[in-house]
């Protein structure tokens, strides 16, 4: 069983390896260059972002695209979700990259150590993705949660950063305990940690009294590292406080591991115990849904709002789950276009701030259409498709989700789901309005360069331009739910 | 009944109700402690019961590690910081009204754990009997063996999160003080003799007669 690792063990890791390798080189390069030639950072994580996009996509089009590879001894997996899942990582993050730069060298913090945190964190997320074993699947996590309380601190000398990182790192901290002593409950009922093997002994036993007490801390471990209710109270302290390069990428990308990590261990390895947890995950995807649609109501600083969305869409997402097989794969479908949504919106954040000013609140983007029409047009563009309006991809991914648990007859969740994103679609509204039909406060010019500028255009029209792949993405989501 | 409180049995899982009750103690003290260096000290007490622990399951080589290096060298390194620290202890207050609401559900939680698992639990453990090791049995290469091919991975997860914990330190914490005087040895090579080190000022000439003067 304990073999000798060979090439062929390490060739399914290679994307992993050359995330690593690419963090190590920027850390070392981030000594030698100054912040006016800091492009060279980001080009570095660039280049090594696409060449780990390049290998998956070998390996996802190789033999063996629909097999499963488990490797170093049960530890890691390379499957068609994993592969998907990543892609969809590398796509965010190039957004990232690009958009916290701009951000950094406004608010004149630009250090090398940013974008080798970020990449750090990038792995752990593709640890969460392809762990499979809890072992791993844990250390995935930490890693990813390190790097962002680090992330979270970066502004050192801003009290609100410093603030948001400590309530970040000691919920943090409680939360990998509760999910540590759940795993640990776990092992005990069945001796083992690996995925496939837990599922195996889950289905052979019948006392499932330790499994479900087992079961319970862990999915207190999950909600919170999603953001869900009753565990959100970290979300909007954290991406407020967060300086915003920080925010767009914990909003984004970890939302796709935190999918990825959930069904691991929920879908996957506790599969035995699917009445079990399915009754919890639509408590937790209700009330998220609920708290977040009704806390955003009354928010006037926009990053502190886009918090409270993102819980509501994490209630969304989450109550795929409820619908089994179907289900899973109209969640990945959702978590994959919301990230793509919600990079985009901080984006938006990004580049209407500049030296010396952070568009926070609302009403800084009132009469954004006189002053720019073009963003103003993007933003509405964002805004509609989180809040689900026809025809743009929110609406569609929602509609998908929705879907999948009225096919399995819960209709009452899909009523209460419809009826709150309908509330929901008012601070979206809100924030349409203030853009076309208010005065404008100020004549501040956008200042970004024109590279971001066309990368976040390109991203805002993804949420028309992803219609016509709609077909094609879902095919992808249910073949690699099937192939699980 | 008589011959069993004097068989090893009794003797092993009596040590280990005792070491545990320690443990538990001493990291409920680290955490409730005023003076840290009383919590340092009750988190070597939690370390050695651990070892304690850990050499009743026969797994030497881990509990000796433990107590060289947490013991030995982490939290010697982690008093002499506090001692260097200037801290000042605040006296104690009694309980705030956060402690006595979180005791109070803390309780409640445990009441209500109990009930759910108490007589449902047992039987649903594995009956194993404890490890028993044979003669000459190697507890270095069992951890070695585990530690670099089973869990390779997951090994060198742990030293990325290591790298970036300090990275993350460092990053937070390195400041550059404002009065630093020390030369930089690569622009002192960089000076020129024309244009950096002297310096031509030019000023007027002062007027011969004020040289002395009194008046």
């Amino acid at each position: 069983m304990n073999s000798i690792l060979g090439w062929s063990e390490l060739t399914p890791i290679l994307p992993e390896l050359i995330i690593l390798a690419t963090a190590c080189i920027v850390l070392v390069l981030g000594l030698f260059t100054s912040s006016e030639k800091g492009g060279l950072l980001v080009l570095t994580s660039i280049v090594g972002v696409v060449f780990a996009a390049i290998t998956t996509a070998k390996f996802h089009m190789g033999d063996h695209e629909l097999t499963r590879q488990v490797l170093f001894n049960g530890n890691f997996v390379r499957d068609y979700m994993g592969d998907i899942l990543k892609i969809a990582v590398y796509a965010v993050m190039l957004f990232v990259f690009i958009y916290s730069k701009q951000y950094l060298r406004d608010k004149n913090i630009f250090k090398g150590e940013f974008f080798a945190l970020m990449l750090f964190g990038m792995l752990g997320i593709m640890i969460m993705i392809s762990g499979y074993n809890y072992i791993t699947l844990y250390l995935g996590l930490e890693l990813l949660a390190l790097s962002s309380y680090a992330l979270v601190a970066y502004d050192r000398d801003n009290m609100q950063s410093n603030e948001s990182a400590m309530k970040y790192f000691i919920l943090g901290a409680i939360a990998s305990g509760m999910l540590l002593y759940g795993m640990s409950m776990i092992y005990g009922a069945v001796g083992t940690l690996q995925i496939d093997h837990v599922a195996l002994q889950v289905s052979n036993t019948n006392n499932t009294m330790l499994l479900s007490f087992g079961l319970v801390f862990i999915m207190v471990g999950v909600a919170f590292k999603l953001g869900a209710a009753p565990f959100h109270m970290w979300v909007p302290d954290v991406y407020q406080g967060a300086p915003t390069a920080t925010t767009l990428f914990i909003s984004s990308a970890p939302k796709i591991a935190a999918f990825a990590f959930a069904i691991r261990l929920l879908a996957q390895s506790l599969e035995g115990l699917f009445d079990n947890w399915q009754h919890i995950i639509s408590v937790i995807a209700m009330l998220s849904i609920i708290i977040g649609n009704l806390f955003a109501l009354q928010q006037d600083n926009i990053k502190r709002l886009f918090a409270y969305s993102t819980i509501s869409h994490i209630g969304f997402m989450l109550l795929g789950f409820v619908g089994g097989i179907d289900g899973y794969a109209a969640s990945m479908f959702y978590i994959i276009t919301y990230a793509l949504m919600s990079v985009a919106g901080f984006g938006m954040i990004i580049i209407l701030s500049c030296k010396g000013f952070e568009a926070e609140k609302i009403s800084d983007f009132k009469g954004l259409n006189q002053r720019n029409a073009w963003f103003a047009f993007m933003m509405l563009l964002i805004v509609a498709s989180m809040a689900g309006f026809p025809p743009l991809i929110g609406f569609f991914s929602k509609l998908v989700v929705l879907k999948a648990i009225v096919d399995q007859g819960y209709y009452v969740m899909a009523g209460i789901a419809v009826v709150f994103a309908v509330i929901g679609s008012f601070y979206y509204l809100k924030i349409i309005k203030v853009m076309y039909f208010d005065e404008s406060e100020s004549d501040q010019e956008i200042t970004a360069g024109f590279d971001v500028k066309s990368i976040l255009s390109f991203n805002a029209l993804l949420q028309l331009g992803l219609l016509l792949f709609i077909p094609s993405i879902l095919s992808y989501c249910i073949k690699a739910i099937e192939t699980l | 009944m008589l011959e069993y409180l004097v068989s090893a049995e009794f003797y092993q899982i009596m040590l280990f109700y005792v070491y545990s009750f320690i443990l538990l103690g001493a990291a409920m003290a680290v955490v409730t402690m005023r003076n840290s260096i009383y919590s340092a000290l009750f988190l070597i007490l939690s370390f050695f019961s651990a070892a304690a622990l850990w050499l009743l399951l026969e797994a030497e080589f881990l509990a000796l590690t433990l107590v060289l290096v947490y013991v030995g060298a982490v939290m010697v390194l982690f008093l002499f910081v506090i001692m260097m620290l200037d801290i000042k202890v605040k006296p104690n207050k009694g309980m705030s009204s956060y402690t006595k609401v979180g005791l109070f559900v803390a309780l409640l939680m445990l009441v209500e754990m109990m009930m759910l698992l108490g007589k449902k639990l047992i039987p649903a453990l594995p009956q194993d009997d404890l490890v028993k090791h044979i003669k000459g049995h190697s507890n270095v290469k069992e951890v070695a063996e585990s530690l670099y091919t089973q869990y390779v991975l997951p090994f060198e997860l742990a030293s990325v999160i290591l790298l970036v914990a300090i990275v993350a330190a460092i990053l937070l914490t390195l400041r550059k003080r404002k009065d630093y005087n020390h030369v930089k040895p690569e622009s002192q090579v960089h000076v020129k003799a024309t244009n950096n080190r002297m310096r031509v000022v030019k000023m007027e000439a002062e007027k011969g007669n004020d040289i002395g003067g009194d008046s």
